[in-house]
């Protein structure tokens, strides 16, 4: 708890801190205040836990959105491709994908990977199933092919 | 140094206006509301996403580069959320997307509506 308020701080300051760009004892202080602010109403709405400030997810989450990076780099132009080729080329497909993750975060962070990836959209998920449409088949089969889902298990830990 | 950053800059910004063109094109051009939504998300990550890397080399101080970093995250958050909540509307309401294979469809009523 006291971890988090800290982090929270320290968030608040360097947001204030990168938009106001004035460095006058006035401002600052006035960000202080609302800093503070913040912090007290934050508390009382009890809402600073390990849900808005996942500090156990630093660990491994930059290689991760390296890697995430990667994808969406070759998602993209597979679709700026098909785009390009037309209606013919492309096989839209919907199915239903078991999830391996336990932890409400490691599934909004699966669901959120499959959607920002262009060419593949998650509908809904029902229990530790999600349901995904895809503009391509072989969307559906390398989503199958479980690589994403093995490293979003792995930020978890 | 300074042709380097400009040149590097600018080609970033022509690749990424190619990519919201394309996107704006796949939007005319996919048959359904769900295939069209994959287009707008080539708009949505790499399109707007590349525009602003290349905005970020012309950025003559730290604070613009932070702000032009800020609007980019927040774009990679908003993007996905606002699909997933139009797709699930669409579904919500019945409609079926376009299938190429119709044993597709069976599959997902079977197991899931």
């Amino acid at each position: 708890m006291k971890l988090h308020t800290v982090c929270l701080f320290l968030n608040l300051a360097a947001f204030w801190l990168l938009n106001s760009g004035h460095n006058t004892l006035l401002i600052l202080l006035l960000g202080l205040a609302s800093i503070l602010l913040v912090l007290v109403i934050s508390h009382k709405m009890d809402v600073v836990d390990h849900e808005s400030q996942p500090l156990y997810l630093t660990r491994n989450i930059f290689s991760y959105y390296l890697w995430l990076t990667k994808e969406i780099i070759k998602a993209n132009i597979v679709v700026v491709k098909h785009i390009w080729l037309g209606n013919q080329s492309i096989s839209p497909t919907l199915r239903t994908i078991k999830i391996s993750q336990k932890t409400d975060m490691g599934k909004v962070i699966y669901a959120n990977s499959i959607t920002l990836t262009p060419g593949t959209v998650a509908i809904d998920i029902i229990d530790d199933e999600v349901v995904v449409h895809a503009l391509l088949k072989q969307d559906i089969e390398s989503l199958l092919a479980g690589e994403m889902d093995r490293r979003v298990s792995q930020l978890e830990r | 140094m300074d042709i380097i950053i400009n040149i590097s800059g600018a080609l970033f910004l022509l690749i990424g206006s190619f990519l919201c063109i394309s996107g704006g094109v796949g939007l005319l051009r996919f048959p359904d509301f769900y295939t069209r939504m994959h287009a707008v998300g080539v708009t949505d990550t790499l399109g707007a996403g590349m525009i602003l890397i290349g905005l970020m080399f012309y950025s003559p101080d730290f604070l613009t580069f932070s702000k032009l970093v800020i609007i980019l995250l927040l774009t990679l958050l908003i993007g996905p959320t606002t699909s997933h909540v139009l797709a699930k509307a669409a579904m919500h309401n019945n409609l079926m997307p376009k299938l190429q294979q119709e044993d597709n469809i069976k599959e997902t009523s079977s197991s899931n509506y």
